[in-house]
């Protein structure tokens, strides 16, 4: 009967040739090759900050050169932001999941879909050209006029990458938001979609609406280091500032485009985790579209020392505010979730919990810098680095690991060593604490960020990062390695291995190319963890029929 | 405060200790949302475990009256960190009239900087303690910012308009001053220091100019580049000639020729020489020069200082 099952035909055996994955617009294996091609990118952005936390071990320069050090921290930046976080959980889990979740057969546009890798993975290709004939040196963030005039580096091709993959997140997003609209199964209603559903909708609303601005911002910014076109520059007739309210206009909405992901696949592991329907999920819910709204007017933020108006800048602190609200709703309802469940601290939760802790860290912090008289003190210092990991590594990464975990077995079909799995989510949560967590003392002390070097009484703190970083970096190789185990040599995966609601789990691990063996009809709201068929599994009705 | 592992930075200004008590009241609600939603974690994680397979918990949609606790509760406390903040921030920002004016000119990859006596300092700033001190900052190429930590202020020098920062030291010694917005390859030598000097003390220390280098303070250079530069022909405070007059100029509201009125602040004097015929006032000819790369930020901040003083 096993053997049977293993040759029953899934999206991974159906054909084995090269051609066969990239020719294919099976929207699980485009996930699966998104996959691959961003772990690359958060590969190497890894290691460009080992290597210069490494270098901030002193206080003078130690191994490398301002401008190397410069461009590592560049490259750290551009290569996480663009090409790892903001496609990771969408373009990965999102991709792979949310036709499955709305019981569909595909994505809308399929061919969309593959269009949109080839896409990004040109514009990392730019990006990666950019770092390997010499790097760039202005920060992710491209402030003029040192981006557009003064930088001596590779501006424009880093740019021009940028450029380009943002038109992969666009047909990603219209991708979702029509799939989610037309192609539900029967009974699926909108507020009886899983909240992983919601957060993708309201993620690929910020999508298709800020990423043509960075476009846009970003070929300016080329126009005028190639033709000198005064736009921003004020020798050329340019407004510096001009820049940075475009610029934040778009990469504000984009922390929520990277967070917001995440908290969706937080709902999913933790109702599971707990057999908890999420406990006030119509709330939970609109705070996803509150917070994709709302995250479009407090750009200024970033701005109180730019020159803007003082007033501006009081409307921006207190839209920044309320923003925390939807956020601080999100945290209290996943806690109330808990209240009376049946939990299970098994790798995903762990990486959940993990998630709102640091999450919790990283929003308390942001109000911190709301607050416009504390703002002027900590901006562009430690502080900012360490609150911003805090929600982007703390939060996004953690939410990543923890979905690739949860759905890990229904992608590749196999399972990974559980306790392996939980010590290295310890690890990751402790070692990502001593990295971070000593940057907000150092930086309310006053060191600048991008410094390379600097004052002697910031080193305890600095080395405290740096073997807090080399923690770190140990989990995510662990990870590396006993994943690579579970996909060669893992044990076989059942249909739902977790016991956990959703469709996704009533299809066989790994799903057959057309998804479902029948088309689903949901007769249930999400997180029925009171049904009795929530806990159907096939390894424990090996024999029968599906469906 | 612990001298071997600080956690606040030193308080030399008014303003660091109120910067400081609003960061301490925002640590003390965090640490209290931290805790509790910590300890309930913990709570029901071990409270709530599995016991066995066959659990099946019953649902709780939602409970309203929490609902509203936990969302107005937030509400009121952010609503109190916004007024202590912004209401802080005004203070930091709008410099007393009686203020001290130093001029000073970021450029890569240092702090140049001149003091109403008219001696020069670079990456070095003597300030007298116990009177205010309002800073005049701009920059010759990037975007810089001045950061002096133990004053809790920063304020970014933008190349092409002026910013102003303002602290009163109420502390002497020598203390930190960054750059603290990435402007290239030695960013972070971009760097020096505050030194608070006793208040007699600063103004011996200012009164010694160097004789060989002839020394003129702002105001004198100014008045003799208004001269040099040719300004004198058309601009004559005495006359009034083909341009308009300036004596009385500064904050004054002038009206352009496509009807518009503007106020004539630094911003706008400085518009009016690099880029004359940006805003042609109503009833002359756009017929200056432009003197963009004749004057260094220096001497046009002189020039602007001088033009300030008419009256």
């Amino acid at each position: 009967m096993s053997e049977n099952a293993a040759k029953t035909e899934n999206y991974l055996n159906v054909k084995h040739t090269v051609a066969s994955w990239l020719f294919t617009v099976d929207h699980k294996r485009i996930g699966v090759m998104y996959l691959a091609t961003i772990l690359l990118f958060f590969f190497l952005g890894g290691v460009a900050a080992v290597l210069f936390r490494i270098e901030l071990m002193t206080p003078t320069e130690m191994f490398m050169a301002s401008e190397t050090y410069n461009r590592l921290f560049t490259m750290h930046g551009i290569t996480m932001i663009f090409f790892f976080l903001i496609p990771s959980i969408p373009a990965v889990l999102g991709n792979f999941l949310l036709p499955i979740m709305l019981g569909a057969r595909d994505l809308a546009f399929p061919r969309l879909n593959l269009a949109s890798w080839y896409v990004f993975t040109f514009g990392g290709l730019l990006g990666l050209g950019a770092i390997i004939f010499g790097g760039v040196d202005t920060g992710w963030t491209f402030y003029t006029p040192y981006s557009s005039t003064y930088a001596n580096s590779n501006v424009i091709l880093a740019a021009l990458g940028i450029f380009v993959s943002g038109f992969a997140s666009i047909m990603t997003g219209l991708n979702f938001i029509v799939t989610i609209h037309k192609m539900r199964a029967p009974g699926l209603t909108w507020f009886r979609l899983p909240l992983f559903v919601w957060a993708h909708y309201a993620t690929s609303i910020i999508i298709v609406l800020g990423t043509p601005v960075i476009a846009i911002t970003i070929l300016l910014v080329a126009v005028e280091r190639i033709f000198s076109v005064g736009i921003f520059d004020p020798a050329l007739g340019g407004d510096p500032v001009l820049f940075q309210h475009l610029f934040w206009f778009y990469s504000h909405p984009a922390v929520y485009i990277m967070i917001l992901p995440g908290m969706g696949v937080v709902s999913e592991i933790i109702a599971c985790f707990s057999r908890k329907r999420i406990f006030g999920y119509h709330i939970v819910a609109m705070s996803s579209l509150a917070i994709a709204i709302l995250g479009f007017f407090v750009w200024g933020h970033h701005m109180f020392v730019s020159s803007q108006s003082m007033y501006a800048g009081m409307i921006f602190s207190i839209l920044s505010f309320l923003v925390a609200i939807p956020s601080a709703i999100k945290v209290f309802n996943w806690v109330a979730t808990l209240y009376g469940g049946s939990i299970k601290l098994d790798t995903p939760m762990l990486y959940a919990l993990g998630f709102i802790g640091l999450f919790t860290i990283g929003g308390l912090t942001g109000l911190f810098l709301a607050t416009m008289a504390v703002n002027v003190h900590v901006h562009d210092t430690y502080f900012i680095v360490a609150h911003f990991h805090y929600v982007m590594v703390g939060g996004m990464v953690m939410a990543f690991f923890g979905g690739l975990h949860f759905w890990w077995p229904k992608i590749t079909g196999k399972l990974f060593p559980e306790m392996l799995g939980r010590i290295t989510a310890i690890i990751i949560f402790i070692g990502f604490n001593l990295t971070f967590f000593p940057q907000f003392i150092v930086g309310y002390l006053g060191m600048p960020r991008r410094y390379h070097v600097y004052p002697e009484e910031f080193q305890l703190l600095h080395v405290m990062s740096t073997g807090g970083a080399a923690v770190l970096a140990l989990g995510y190789m662990l990870m590396g390695v006993y994943l690579l185990y579970s996909l060669i040599l893992g044990p076989k995966a059942s249909s739902n291995p977790w016991k956990a609601a959703g469709l996704e789990w009533t299809t066989p691990s790994p799903p057959p190319t057309e998804n479902f063996l029948e088309p689903p009809v949901v007769k249930h709201e999400a997180y029925a963890y009171t049904e009795e068929d929530t806990y159907r599994d096939d390894a424990e009705t090996k024999g029968d029929t599906h469906g | 405060m612990n001298e071997r592992f600080p956690v606040i930075p030193d308080q030399a200004s008014a303003l660091a200790r109120d910067v400081d008590m609003l960061y301490l009241f925002l640590i003390g609600v965090s640490a209290f949302f931290l805790i509790l939603i910590g300890a309930l974690i913990i709570w029901f994680v071990f409270r709530f475990r599995r016991t066995s397979d066959t659990d099946r918990p019953a649902e709780i949609h939602g409970h309203t009256k929490l609902e509203i606790v936990w969302t107005v509760i937030p509400l009121v406390l952010v609503l109190i960190m916004f007024v202590w903040g912004a209401v802080l921030f005004f203070k930091q920002f709008r410099p007393p009239a009686d203020a001290m004016e130093i001029l000073v000119t970021g450029k890569q990859w240092m702090w140049k900087m001149q003091h109403p006596s008219g001696r020069w300092e670079i990456n070095e700033l003597h300030v007298p303690v116990g009177r205010p001190v309002k800073l005049t900052l701009t920059s010759e190429d990037v975007i810089h910012s001045f950061y002096v930590p133990a004053f809790r202020t920063k304020m970014d020098a933008v190349p092409g308009r002026y910013t102003t920062v303002w602290f009163e030291p109420t502390r002497t010694g020598s203390y930190h001053l960054f750059c603290a917005e990435y402007c290239g390859a030695e960013h972070s030598l971009m760097k020096g220091w505050i030194h608070v000097l006793p208040a007699e003390e600063y103004d011996d220390w200012a009164a010694r100019i160097d004789p060989d280098l002839a020394e003129l303070t702002p105001l004198e250079a100014g008045e003799r580049l208004f001269t040099e530069m040719g300004c004198m022909a058309c601009h004559n405070p005495a006359s009034g000639a083909l341009g308009p007059n300036v004596v009385g100029l500064y904050m004054s509201e002038v009206r352009l020729d496509d009807g518009r009125t503007v106020i004539a602040d630094e911003d706008y004097i400085r518009q009016s020489i690099v880029e004359p015929m940006a805003k042609i006032v109503e009833g002359y000819q756009p017929i200056m020069p432009t003197y963009r790369g004749q004057l260094d930020e220096s001497q046009l901040m002189q020039i602007i200082t001088y033009i300030k003083s008419l009256e």
